[in-house]
């Protein structure tokens, strides 16, 4: 395999991709008692309300966590090795995993402020990836 | 007695295994039925008299198979856990609920893996070699999220995990050796253990990255083998060969979180299903961590066996690091001696079943590395997960 796999939409995901291909960060939310909710789901967590809205996310956040894998890793991965590979706390309370673009290894560190990018893939896909806030 | 749950309702009266290696070049089924036949062997049983089965729901030794070879016409109680190594012990307590409510007398936990990377048999993530490269082109379910971004295996998830317990408490790569060093030296006292050249700090350091934080030395081998063990009330284990290891006490726990990282890195420590494991499982054995005389951690990697010891109250948060310092988990003389058979980074990675019979050994008082005086031991599953803990004594 040498191309990455991509995510296969689904009916609970399709709105966040198509938000993504327009470049917004949407996730679920809950309606009742306003939760953040990712990954997506058909009900709350906290109140297990099933009335949610895709509402748009500030795309801003900042580092929780992160590694530099070495690899072992897919073939589709090995040429970008080593390479980062974050959990950003987003400003609505939301993690969500994804990387860091132009950040050398050593430049990482937790609470590093980040905002959104939006990477096209494919026609359907647009993965949603991050930059350093200055 | 319901407040007492399962506590001493029933024992592990056999345990038996196979030959651990890297590639062994056998069936999962084959090397099952060894290990199984060994267990009844040990326990003086027939396998005919086996009529419940608890397996690991990602085990693909089925019931259909074990049928076909046990020999029992009325096997009456199936049942298997869910999560991977965070069923670990948890199958213990459902072999151990099925016999005091009667509904099984003795019962078979089993796990077989024909898992070194050469040992791949087919096409399910779950049939050996790395599951992680059997992914499909386009990722269904959670996988969506994470593997996208170059996030394609649990031990990257772990490294993000022990990251941010660095970030937190300041843990070290020497910590991190002093957990690895002292499996190795308790497998180099194992005959059995596939890891048994020595290790030393340097060796450890100079290992290869992986992900960081963590080096292969951090990480769990990966063997074939299998491992089996006979349950059977407290009553029946009395009469048979081998002095009965009592279940003690077992918990499992699950919450709103589960291993993926967007919602696991989102709880609080309080609320980490072994933090609830162990407040449950400690109540119901009617004592605390400070009586217990060896305990074995789900050492998928050395990282997490240091925040398990802080999730089971063998210390306090963040204090997991100090702990293993100075042979901490080390046989004779550590704080607590954990993983005596040299746990999965040095025995054999056999989902955690390995750990457990070696803590059956523990309570007889027949392991290599035998503690003085072992009345009581922890055994814990994989401590991301949805996950459970048993505690097994010995008896009277």
């Amino acid at each position: 395999m040498t191309q990455p796999p991509l995510p296969a939409i689904g009916p609970d995901t399709a709105p966040f991709y198509e938000a993504a291909r327009r470049g917004e960060l949407r996730f679920q939310r809950c309606t009742a008692c306003r939760t953040w909710r990712h990954y997506p789901r058909p009900a709350c967590p906290a109140c297990q309300s099933r009335e949610l809205a895709w509402e748009r996310a500030s795309g801003r956040g900042t580092v929780y966590t992160w590694t530099i894998v070495h690899g072992p890793t897919l073939p589709a991965f090995e040429a970008a090795l080593p390479y980062n590979v974050v959990d950003v706390l987003l400003d609505e309370g939301i993690h969500f995993v994804s990387q860091v673009l132009d950040c050398r290894p050593e430049e990482l560190h937790a609470g590093m402020p980040v905002e959104a990018v939006f990477v096209p893939v494919s026609d359907a896909i647009t993965l949603v990836k991050f930059r350093r806030l200055r | 007695m319901r407040e007492r749950g399962i506590r001493d309702r029933a024992a592990v009266a056999g345990i038996g295994h196979t030959a651990f290696g890297k590639a062994l070049g056998r069936s999962e089924y084959d090397m099952a039925v060894e290990a199984i036949w060994k267990a009844c062997a040990d326990a003086g049983i027939s396998p005919r008299e086996i009529d419940g089965v608890v397996r690991y729901d990602m085990e693909q030794v089925d019931e259909e198979q074990l049928l076909a070879v046990l020999g029992n016409p009325d096997v009456r109680f199936f049942a298997g856990t869910p999560f991977g190594g965070g069923g670990a012990a948890a199958v213990l307590v459902v072999a151990a609920t099925a016999i005091a409510a009667g509904q099984a007398e003795t019962v078979l936990v089993f796990r077989s893996r024909a898992r070194g990377r050469r040992s791949s048999y087919g096409g399910h993530p779950h049939q050996g070699g790395r599951y992680w490269e059997k992914l499909p082109a386009e990722l269904p379910g959670l996988n969506q999220w994470h593997v996208p971004h170059g996030l394609v295996s649990a031990f990257q998830e772990m490294a993000m995990i022990a990251m941010r317990h660095r970030i937190e408490f300041g843990t070290t790569d020497d910590q991190y050796a002093d957990v690895a060093i002292a499996f190795r030296d308790h497998a180099i006292r194992n005959p059995h253990a596939v890891m048994r050249t020595p290790m030393t700090r340097a060796d450890h350091h100079a290992s290869r990255m992986i992900a960081e934080p963590l080096r292969l030395f951090d990480c769990n081998i990966e063997t074939d083998g299998a491992c089996a063990l006979v349950v059977t009330s407290l009553e029946r284990a009395r009469d048979l060969r081998q002095p009965p290891a009592l279940i003690r006490a077992g918990a499992m726990a699950a919450g709103s979180h589960h291993i993926r990282l967007s919602t696991l890195l989102a709880r609080g420590f309080d609320d980490d299903s072994a933090r609830r494991a162990a407040r449950r499982l400690f109540a119901m054995a009617d004592c605390t961590p400070a009586d217990v005389n060896a305990a074995f951690f789900y050492d998928f990697f050395t990282a997490l066996v240091i925040i398990a010891l802080e999730q089971y109250g063998f210390c306090g948060r963040g204090e997991g690091g100090p702990f293993v310092q100075d042979g901490g988990l080390a046989w004779p003389a550590g704080r607590l001696v954990c993983n005596t058979n040299g746990g999965q980074l040095s025995e054999a990675f056999i989902h955690g079943f390995n750990n457990t019979l070696e803590a059956v050994r523990q309570i007889r008082g027949t392991s290599t590395s035998q503690v003085a005086g072992c009345e009581l031991v922890l055994v814990a599953g994989a401590n991301t997960d949805p996950t459970g803990a048993v505690i097994l004594a010995r008896d009277r």
